[in-house]
């Protein structure tokens, strides 16, 4: 266990927003290492610093005081281009509210980060069409957004976040504006290619389905680390959790 | 300096932080061409404004080419015919300028259509918080989401200001014919009013892009956590 390799180390990590007069102290002080290949999940009631530390992981924020490591790289360190390259290579995004591009066709959607990094056009619709076959949209590759449902929108956002091969997603509550059963397809979906691609699955939600499948539950609350639950206690106490939420 | 830039692990497919990440310019101008095309209705009143106020410059423009046509010819016939339309004319000049008060008139026009522009364009960002939020995730720089609007500002540029520069050459043309007859068309100078026309465009353009620039800046300028924190 000497050589577990943490792809996302977060250290004494607090951050302190300034609205108007008022600063309110969103993370007080996180500790948090993120192993390779794990699907962890971030829980914790809104306001509780859960998106904050979210963002911050995903390098879309920087911490006030303490550091985020991403691969062993401290993205405070990191300049504009740097950042735009991590976001671009190592960290796939999957959001709430699915994000896809209104103007573009699925294919295009996912093919654009490939763009971003420098593959050729052809390479990139090849691989686009692959990820989009993978996620089980293989007849809707040149359908519109606003022409394809929730659960196939998210799909297509999944696609997108695989484009260059990430060793992190991030997803934003991904199931919250899913029903039932197209949030627990997204899900299995997550967590077969967080298990077959060995990428690490990194997702906040409220979602108590989530905690089945994770490697890792970190309940935040006010700001800190409460506690963090490994699988095998989850497992145990899986009742428990459904009551306490 | 060096360190950050190796990895822990050697095995991972990409090593270390680069910073090459890039957007081809054909891609950014199908992109932009589909925004356009997308919200169609929205950029031709948008383009509209354009179009008239660049019409008005050309047709002005226009005006004196033809009026300077006929006083070429030296004919005392045509120049009386343009005394009588109202124009001033010295007893000795050959050729006309535009007076002040028409100057200004379209130093006005053109400023109106500016903070049209301008207006719109803010509208089009605000509009788009979202997907330039998501493009930044994705690994956007600042300058891809600048290139993107000023690109679709030269787009929308070059179409409505050419338009407007033809439409009121042509005007200016007819107008003249009505007024004198073919004389005035007969006599005016093809490449005056092709510089005229080119003028007109040109001016437009840069009007089209100066209007863009400040949106284009604030949307490049965006933090992604700020674009997300928006709700729709």
């Amino acid at each position: 266990m000497a050589s577990v390799h943490h792809i996302v180390r977060v250290s004494k990590v607090t951050k302190t927003f300034h609205l108007g007069k008022v600063k309110v102290q969103a993370l007080k002080g996180v500790d948090l290492n993120i192993a390779a290949g794990h699907y962890i999940s971030i829980m914790g009631p809104s306001g509780s610093g859960k998106s904050t530390l979210f963002n911050m992981i995903g390098g879309l924020d920087k911490p006030t005081t303490g550091k985020v490591f991403i691969d062993e790289v401290d993205i405070a360190q990191l300049d504009a281009y740097e950042l735009a390259w991590l976001r671009c290579r190592k960290i796939g995004y999957i959001f709430q509210t699915f994000n896809l591009i209104q103007v573009m066709t699925a294919l295009e959607n996912v093919t654009l980060p490939m763009i971003f990094s420098g593959m050729h056009n052809d390479a990139a619709t090849e691989k686009g069409i692959r990820l989009l076959k993978l996620v089980g949209l293989e007849d809707r590759f040149l359908h519109k957004p606003f022409e394809l449902s929730g659960g196939q929108q998210q799909r297509v956002a999944v696609a997108r976040a695989l484009a260059n091969d990430p060793a992190i997603i991030l997803a934003d509550e991904p199931t919250g504006n899913l029903d039932l059963s197209t949030g627990e397809e997204i899900i299995a979906l997550l967590k077969l290619l967080s298990r077959e691609r060995k990428v690490t699955v990194i997702s906040a939600t409220h979602d108590i389905k989530m905690l089945n499948v994770s490697d890792q539950v970190v309940w935040i609350r006010d700001g800190r680390i409460e506690k963090i639950d490994e699988r095998e206690e989850l497992s145990i106490s899986v009742g428990r959790i459904g009551v306490r939420e | 300096m060096t360190d950050r830039y190796l990895l822990a692990d050697p095995a991972k497919r990409t090593s270390g932080v680069n910073r090459q990440v890039v957007l081809p310019f054909k891609k950014s101008l199908e992109i932009s061409f589909k925004q356009i095309r997308v919200r169609f209705f929205r950029s031709l009143i948008t383009t509209m404004s354009l179009v008239l106020a660049v019409s008005f410059l050309s047709f002005a423009s226009v005006s004196t080419d033809v009026v300077n046509g006929m006083l070429a010819t030296g004919d005392p016939a045509l120049r009386q015919a343009l005394i009588h339309a109202g124009y001033d004319i010295e007893p000795d000049a050959t050729n006309v300028g535009s007076s002040p008060k028409q100057r200004w008139i379209i130093i006005l026009s053109l400023l109106v259509c500016v903070v049209g522009i301008v207006n719109a364009q803010l509208m089009a960002v605000t509009e788009r918080f979202r997907e330039i939020g998501t493009m930044k995730c994705l690994g956007a720089l600042d300058r891809f989401v600048l290139r993107l609007f000023l690109l679709e500002a030269a787009m929308q540029g070059l179409t409505g200001a050419g338009a407007g520069a033809v439409i009121g050459a042509v005007f200016s043309l007819i107008n003249a014919t009505l007024i004198f007859g073919t004389v005035a068309v007969g006599n005016v100078s093809w490449a005056q009013v092709a510089l005229s026309v080119i003028l007109s465009a040109g001016a437009g353009c840069l009007l089209s892009l100066a209007g863009v620039f400040y949106p284009a800046v604030l949307a490049a300028r965006m933090q992604p956590v700020e674009a997300m924190r928006i709700e729709q």
